[in-house]
């Protein structure tokens, strides 16, 4: 008998064993809304990063005046990951959200590309919401014919972050106004790094990787991947070029944490504390707070960058042609982006309005998670001295190509030029026919 | 095979005894008879053309146009170009230089283990078919619960491995940028994921092999190691050769764990790790060049077929000289 039991017993474990496999492959399914029956209706919208919508409560506001709308959203971290699935979902017709998230990168793309894929919001009877923007940002989502594709939520004004603690730790000014004036230029942003490197703990990098400051710079310029006429000028562009060049020199100088930006090991880095400064267009501000979380509260300051300017990011909300309820989701469009809520976003979250009335009103707020740094003041000035950038359709292709051959250079002491090489090589790749 | 069997009522009848005059009256029924194994098997071969060939099929299509998932809608003629681009594009030769290290990386410590644990299980253990069961769970576990474990233990900053490393006074290893390092991480999982799966072929194979041939053996004075060399082995060719063609056709598919392993198509910032998989995963749906996608699809899968070839040839020419 036992050779037998212990056989049913064996079959039994493995039958279970199956069962439980078979219940967690399928709890990842059921999307079948039904609802529009008793007038109720389930808006879902598709986000990357982190808009703050949800943690700014924006979301339970509406619902409670709307007790008709159900609002679910759902959300990829790294857009690049967010935008592959978003053209997969439109090139299959199913299986996209009432709203979609789009990002300042990949506008040029879908103006150009995909018109046809989403809705004019002219077309659902709430005007032209981008009216009250900046003129860059409602420009940048009208095709030739003048549709208008997406809503604007926020722009990415530059500054950079700084945690206090380890600044005092190596001797260095906490000062923000002493610090603006030490990195009033790049250069001199390398040369406080040095100083900082020279004292700091080992393991306590001067700043988060090559990549950001990489982004943050290009991110100064007007023309930076393709010209006014929408050629590639990477290879040759200045913005490009000196943005390199002095990344490179970050990581020669050793003030690189080298660390992949949008991945979990980056994440963790909030809290732990390996590197002191960090390239911040304003909507980092959330996304610090939601990384280093309460317990670091009180650690981070905010200074006037290199240059004082810059724009990285910033985004759109779209109505994919597909929607379910096109006209339900342009209203909570036109409302997410008002002024008022813009006011909020920025004050809670960090996300600068691209509304001008919003941010007339902003230039006041500081922020009491960062010392009580005045972020309005500061990412107004960064914001007003903005240039108006010429998107490309492939940026966002470009702008990865370059990161991750500074990414090489960090990581695998790849020689600049060859990495550089590699870069011109992976935006090749992506486009070339 | 049970199917093609003759009928049962001829099985019964004796040697000599003619055979019933009712069976020439039936020539209707049996070709129905003859026409019924069609029938069964006809479900897989007409799903196997609306999910296999025809796919296949397209897929060869659309490799001679260039498709565009943004304009999927728009399809222009190009001839062969994607192919001749494709062996122009040194990153595609990468790929395949990738997908053959790794690879081997994790093939032949898989197959080489498995043999081991077999011949082990093969033995009158107590628990043993704990241990039978216990070997199948890594096959069990999803590609990408397994990928995700393995990533964090491979963390660079903060992963187990590394942790171990520099507590046993070594240097920490870029499991992510280095060469070889991401290789080995990526061929650890395919080997954890893979070997006790062969080992239980292994196993079904030598439970097949006779035991007087290794009573014999034992009498003619050979060891245990003798045993396994000139018994063992030889009596597994068959299930040792299926399970290097089944091997080598996943080694050159291989997706699943370098995909996940740092969660991006590219196959790491230098393409170090990017199998041939990844690569036309990334061509299709990173830059969304569903054109060229399909061609490198179609050159995996000649590739395949000309690996299973030789597969087949080697182990057909073994044979020969064996005899």
């Amino acid at each position: 008998m036992r050779p037998f039991r212990a056989r049913r017993t064996a079959a039994l474990g493995t039958a279970a064993l199956a069962a439980t496999m078979l219940l967690t492959a399928c709890s990842s399914g059921g999307t079948a809304s039904k609802d529009a029956a008793d007038g109720k209706v389930t808006l879902t919208i598709d986000l990357f990063g982190t808009f703050g919508f949800k943690e700014t409560g924006l979301y339970d506001e509406y619902m409670k005046a709307h007790p008709n709308i159900t609002i679910k959203q759902s959300d990829t971290q790294d857009e690049a990951q967010y935008w592959q699935a978003l053209q997969t979902k439109l090139a299959g017709g199913g299986g996209v959200a009432d709203i979609q998230g789009l990002e300042v990168g990949r506008v040029a793309s879908v103006v150009q590309k995909q018109a046809d894929k989403f809705t004019d919001l002219k077309t659902v009877g709430i005007g032209d919401v981008n009216d009250s923007l900046v003129e860059w940002k409602g420009a940048a989502v009208k095709t030739a014919d003048g549709k208008v594709l997406g809503a604007g939520t926020d722009i990415g004004p530059e500054a950079i972050c700084y945690r206090t603690d380890l600044f005092k730790a190596a001797g260095l000014p906490t000062d923000r106004i002493e610090l603006a004036a030490k990195w009033s230029t790049w250069q001199g942003y390398l040369e406080l790094g040095k100083q900082y490197a020279a004292k700091a703990q080992p393991g306590n990098a001067w700043t988060d990787s090559a990549a950001g400051m990489f982004t943050a710079e290009v991110g100064q310029q007007k023309v930076r991947y393709s010209d006014e006429g929408g050629k590639a000028v990477y290879e040759t562009s200045p913005a490009v070029k000196t943005a390199w060049e002095d990344s490179a020199k970050l990581v020669a100088d050793g003030l690189s944490a080298k660390l992949p930006q949008w991945t979990p090991e980056w994440n963790k880095a909030f809290s732990t504390g390996k590197f002191a400064t960090l390239s911040c267009p304003a909507w980092m501000i959330g996304y610090i707070k939601g990384q280093a979380g309460d317990a670091s509260a009180g650690k981070w300051d905010i200074a006037a960058g290199p240059g004082k300017t810059g724009n990285w990011g910033g985004s759109y909300l779209a109505i994919p042609r597909t929607a379910k309820h096109p006209k339900e989701a342009a209203e909570l469009i036109k409302w997410l982006t008002a002024k008022e809520q813009q006011v909020k976003l920025f004050t809670k979250q960090g996300s600068f309005p691209s509304s001008t009335a919003a941010q007339a009103e902003i230039k006041s707020v500081q922020d009491p998670y960062f010392n009580n740094a005045p972020i309005g003041q500061i990412f107004s000035e960064s914001a007003a001295a903005m240039p108006a950038q010429v998107l490309g359709t492939d940026d966002g292709v470009i702008g990865k190509a370059f990161t991750d051959a500074l990414g090489e250079v960090e990581r695998t002491n790849t020689a600049p030029a060859t990495a550089w090489q590699h870069a011109l090589d992976n935006v090749k790749k992506a486009n070339g026919n | 095979m049970a199917i093609t069997s003759p009928p049962a009522p001829a099985a019964g009848r004796r040697p000599g005894q003619p055979a019933p005059a009712a069976a020439a009256r039936r020539s209707g029924p049996r070709a129905a008879g003859r026409l019924a194994p069609y029938g069964f098997v006809a479900p897989f071969f007409v799903l196997f053309a609306a999910f296999g060939l025809f796919p296949l099929v397209y897929t060869a299509y659309v490799s001679l146009h260039r498709v565009e998932l943004q304009t999927s809608e728009q399809m222009d003629w190009l001839g062969l170009q994607n192919y001749t681009r494709l062996f122009e594009d040194p990153f595609f030769w990468n790929a395949l230089g990738n997908t053959f290290t790794i690879g081997v990386l994790s093939t032949v410590p898989q197959l080489l283990m498995a043999l081991g644990l077999a011949h082990l299980l093969n033995y009158k253990l107590r628990g043993r078919t704990f241990f039978r069961v216990a070997m199948l769970m890594p096959y069990a576990t999803s590609v990408a619960a397994a990928t995700l474990v393995f990533a964090q233990l491979f963390g660079r900053d903060y992963g187990l491995i590394n942790w171990l490393l520099t507590s046993a006074g070594l240097s920490p290893v870029d499991w992510q940028a280095s060469t070889w390092a991401s290789q080995l991480g990526v061929s650890a999982i395919v080997t954890w994921r893979w070997t006790g799966y062969n080992a239980l072929i292994y196993l079904a194979g030598m439970q097949a092999i006779p035991g007087e041939l290794y009573e014999s053996a034992a009498m003619d004075g050979a060891s245990r190691w003798q045993q396994f060399r000139h018994v063992t082995i030889p009596g597994l060719r068959p299930t040792i050769v299926f399970t290097v063609v089944v091997s080598t056709i996943g080694a050159t598919q291989l997706f699943g764990e370098p995909l996940l392993y740092e969660g991006n198509a590219g196959g790491g910032i230098s393409h170090q790790y990017q199998t041939l998989g990844l690569y036309m995963y990334e061509q299709g749906w990173t830059f969304f060049h569903l054109g060229r996608a399909a061609a490198v699809a179609w050159v995996m899968f000649l590739l395949i077929v000309v690996l299973a070839l030789l597969n087949a040839a080697i182990a057909a020419r073994r044979n020969r000289t064996d005899r």
